[in-house]
This record gives structure tokens, sequence and C-alpha cells, in this order.
């Protein structure tokens, strides 16, 4: 009896889990058949491989909304922002729990409430701020510039938070042996700590990196000119003509889905562990 | 010498985090000082004047205004209980030993995370497109007779909302379940099946329980981001039909950059997300914490 329910449970959860699997990945399915279709076979709903694939790959790259353009302002900006990201935010997360202090521990706990800022809220005193050094000595971090879209995302709570957590692991007798043998307390931290922390590193950097290459609402706001536009406002744009070519935006959000799935399917263990980031 | 190493340390410390400190207070603490003083105020962008708490009544008496709050407040109050209950139950069931392929379920159903906002909202788009392929599927079961206007239905538009932000996030939530169903020690359950409580039981009195501070941090998670939605509306409906869809994030840009600049009354608006945002985040401490 007992036996026999546990049974009938069990093909149960097989067949929800197996619909929801189902409706997880059928949209990248789609997507994969857009890429072959025509654009009235997409809008008609069909999900047979079309034979278009080279023809909306021609209209992807020609067309002249600069796609590739795109993917190289995209990647720029997200590689500048991962690096000055991780260094400045471990810099300080390992900082908090070295050199820990009473007073250390409020001004940590004062960046953490700047999660709790939305950034609807941010993104016009800081349009305003940005806009303010155009036409100054300043005007390489002004509007319209990959530094402008770079530096709100530079420091982050998040990420500084996720360094500390990581950084209170790390033993201490390795940095007071570091010392004893004369070495500065800049480079243990990039020798010793750096180092020893890849794991740490590589999840934060994955989710900088996604964040960044993804990151729609401030570079919509900011990037201006059509020459500095990223990869989510060109799609954003394809989207939004009146007679979108379908295959063509199809072959357009692969590509744009390529880094962070080859991201994911080869460092799966450190994907998740940077999004878990802030609970573990 | 003790004082001294005190120092010393406060010293040092100043060096490893002081860029971010300054990084911080220049991107978020001083813009928000600022952005409180510009709620105060009306007028062009460049010539802008003190009006006191002028903005924050017109809200009252704002119709697109009063559309994208209780838009945003209806997206937060059915999706987010419906994608953390999902993300539970799927969690739940892929914790259960006896099933085969978990890693393969756990991928699959993973898998949305990777895609990013604007690009999942264009797909979504194609899909409930009105002849797309969700329609025809539908029809095809028979569950409905006539196509349903997904894109221009005030309801439908909604609903599709809804289906999509679900869609993209259930399995980001589903590994913060995953992770915290690891650390509940299995004994527990075999004791609880030795005095003969069923499954459901379990699921109530120990997984439930035991999943406290995840379900708390998912919600809190889910409330901030759901407050701030913008891409998906932007992409999928534009807000539309008229501004059924709409959000608050989604009106605060416009009147930010679409319509005339009125920075004054939309940096208003976001204080009040601001506020929702704090106030909702308390009650759900509140809530989860009064156990302990």
């Amino acid at each position: 009896m007992m036996r026999k329910k546990s049974h009938w449970g069990l093909i149960g959860e097989y067949v929800f889990l197996t619909i929801i699997a189902i409706i997880s990945v059928f949209p990248f399915y789609f997507m994969i058949v857009g890429m072959t279709s025509t654009s009235q076979n997409i809008v008609a709903g069909s999900l047979a491989f079309g034979g278009e694939l080279f023809k909306n790959f021609q209209n992807l790259f020609s067309n002249n909304l600069g796609f590739v353009r795109a993917l190289g302002n995209s990647a720029w900006i997200a590689v500048i922002q991962t690096i000055l990201a991780l260094f400045i935010s471990s810099l300080a997360g390992y900082g908090f729990v070295i050199y820990h202090t009473k007073l250390s521990n409020r001004v940590f706990n004062t960046l953490l409430l700047s999660m709790m800022v939305p950034f609807a809220a941010l993104m016009i005193p800081l349009y305003r701020m940005f806009s303010a050094l155009s036409n100054t000595p300043f005007e390489i971090f002004g509007i319209n510039t990959f530094a402008s879209v770079i530096l709100p995302s530079v420091a982050t709570a998040f990420l500084i938070f996720f360094f500390r957590q990581n950084a209170k692991a790390f033993p201490i007798s390795l940095v007071e042996a570091a010392r004893m043998d004369g070495m500065s307390e800049f480079n243990i931290f990039t020798h010793i700590y750096m180092p020893s922390s890849k794991n740490t590193y590589a999840a934060a950097a994955i989710i900088t990196f996604m964040n960044s290459w993804n990151n729609y609402l401030w570079p919509l706001v900011v990037l201006q000119s059509d020459d500095k536009r990223t990869i989510p406002l060109v799609l954003s744009a394809m989207g939004a003509s009146y007679t979108p070519d379908y295959g063509m935006m199809m072959c357009g959000i692969v590509i744009s889905t390529l880094p962070t799935a080859i991201l994911f399917f080869f460092l799966q263990r450190q994907f998740v562990q940077g999004m878990l980031g802030s609970v573990k | 010498m003790k004082d001294n190493l005190a120092r010393r340390k406060n010293r040092m410390g100043w060096g490893f985090f002081s860029p971010s400190v300054i990084l911080i207070s220049v991107m978020v603490f001083i813009p928000m000082i600022y952005a409180l003083f510009t709620s105060f105020m009306a007028g062009p962008p460049v010539n802008m004047h003190w009006v006191g708490l002028q903005n924050y009544q017109a809200m009252f008496s704002d119709k697109t205004f009063l559309t994208a709050a209780s838009n945003t407040f209806l997206y937060l109050i059915v999706q987010v209980p419906i994608m953390l209950f999902l993300a539970m139950i799927i969690s739940v069931m892929l914790n259960d030993n006896r099933l085969k392929f978990r890693g393969l379920y756990r991928t699959a159903i993973f898998l949305p995370c990777i895609t990013s906002l604007v690009s999942y909202s264009l797909i979504m788009k194609t899909i409930f497109a009105p002849t797309g392929i969700a329609n025809k599927l539908l029809m095809d079961v028979h569950l409905i007779g006539a196509p349903i206007q997904w894109l221009t239905d005030p309801f439908w538009a909604k609903v599709l909302i809804i289906i999509s932000i679900t869609w993209r996030w259930t399995g980001y939530n589903m590994i913060f379940f995953l992770s915290g169903l690891q650390n509940i020690d299995t004994e527990i359950y075999e004791a609880a099946e030795i005095d003969g409580a069923s499954r459901w039981k379990q699921f109530t009195r120990i997984t439930i329980p035991m999943l406290k501070p995840i379900i708390l941090f998912t919600a809190i998670t889910s409330t901030i981001g759901t407050l701030q939605l913008f891409d998906e509306v932007n992409n999928i409906t534009k807000g539309g039909p008229g501004n059924a869809t709409t959000t608050l994030s989604q009106y605060i840009y416009n009147l930010s950059y679409k319509y005339t600049p009125n920075f004054g009354y939309a940096t208003a608006i976001s204080f009040v997300v601001v506020i929702a945002i704090v106030v909702l985040s308390l009650i759900q401490l509140k809530a989860g914490g009064e156990d302990k």
C-alpha cells in the first residue's frame, strides 16, 4: 500500500518535471529553428527547420543597425567592467576581513544599504551627473561614453560582499607568514590571496560579465549615438521596428546568448556559485 | 601598543576599501541625496525651481501613475508567489534521490537564466504573436477556439508579462532552494517517516520551516526585482495596449527620456519605489523572523 503510493508519486514527479523542462527549453529550440526560417514562417509558428540560415546571417551583418559594431562595443564594455569590478571589489572585500575594526564593519554595513537602492532612482541623478561632465576636461567620462556605462557598476555591494565571504575562509596565518618574510600588504593581496581564490574570481567574473553583457536600461539612457550602441540596444531596436525581420533577429539573439551559454556549459559550478553568491 | 596596532590596521584597511567606498558614495549615495532634492523641484532640466511637495501630490490625480503603480503591484502579488511556489516544488522534487536524470532536469530548468532580458522578451513576443506558435499549440489541443490577442488585449498582455517573467526566473530561484535543501539533514525525514508523517506533512512541517531563510531571501530579491521591472514590458508590449502593462520604472523612464523631460516628477516617483522596497522588505523580514 505505502509502496504503491510512493511509486505513483514518483511517476507524478517525472511527468511534472518533464513538462517544466520542456517549457524551459522550448524557446531555445524555437530560436534555433527561427535562425533558419523566413520571417513569415516564424510568426506563423512553424517548428520545422528552413533553409534561410545563410540569408538571415547575411541580413544581420549587412543591415544598417550596426550589429557587428555593437558586438565589439558590448565585448569591450563587458571585459573592462569585469576587470575593474573584480579588482576594486575584491580589494575591498579582502580589506574588510583582514583589517577589520569596529569602524570598518560600520563602513561595510553602510555600503550594504546601497543594495536596496533601485536603479530607477539612480538613473536620473546619474544621467545629470555624467551630462555635466560633457564639454569639460572630464569629457571622456561624460554622457555617451563607455566610461559612463561602466563606472556605476565598478564597485558593487554585491561583489564586495561576495569577496568578503570568501576572504573570511582565507587562512590569516598565510598573511602573517608573508608579513614575517617582509612582503608588503599589497603584494600579499596580489601574490597570495588572489592566486588562491581563483574559483571565487571565476564566479565573480561570470556574474559581472553577464550583467554587463545583458545590461539594457542604463546603456539605453546614456549611449545616445548609434555607433556606441550595445547588443541589447540593437536587438531591442530590431524588435521594435514595424516589420521586424524575425529570422535575422533570431540570429542576433542566438549570437548574443552564446557567450553566456558557453560560460554556463563549461564553468557550470562557478556559474551557479556566482549566482548563489549572496546567500552562501 | 594595542591602540597602535588598531590605528595601523585602520590605515592599511582604508588603502584597500577606499576605492569602493568612494565609488559607491559617488555612484549611489550622493545621487540618492541629489534625487531627493530633485523630487521637490519642477521645471525644465536646466532651470529647476523648488515646488515643495507638489510632485508627490500630483501623483494622486495622475491616471498613468496610478495604472503603472497598480500594474507593478499586480505583477508583484501574482507573479512572485506563483514563481516561488513553483521553484520550491521543483527543487523538492529534484531533491528526491529516487529520481533519475536529476542533473539533466536541473540544467534544463535553469537554462532560461542564461538569456538576456531583452533577448528572451523578444522571443516571448514572437512566440505569443497573434498567429504565433503559442496560439497554434493551444488551438491544436482545443484549449482555445480562437487565437488569444496576447499583445493587444489588456488582460492577456498582463498574463503574458507574468508568464514571461516566471519562465525566466523560476530556475534562478530554484537553485537557491536546492542549495537550502542540501543543508537539511536527511535524518530528520527518516525520523518523520518512522513516526508515520505523510510526505505532505513532511513538506509543510519540515521542509518549509527549514527553508524559511531561503524563502525570505528569494521573496525579498524578487520583490526588489519586480518593483524595478522595465526590460520585459519595454520589449514585449511597450507598456501597451494603452498603459495596460506599463510599470513604475517604465513610467519613470518615459517621463525622463521619452516625453518632455520632467526630472522632478520622475524622481518623486522613483522615491515611491524606494519607499515601497524598504517597506516591503521590512514587512517580509518581520514576517520571516517572527518565529524566532
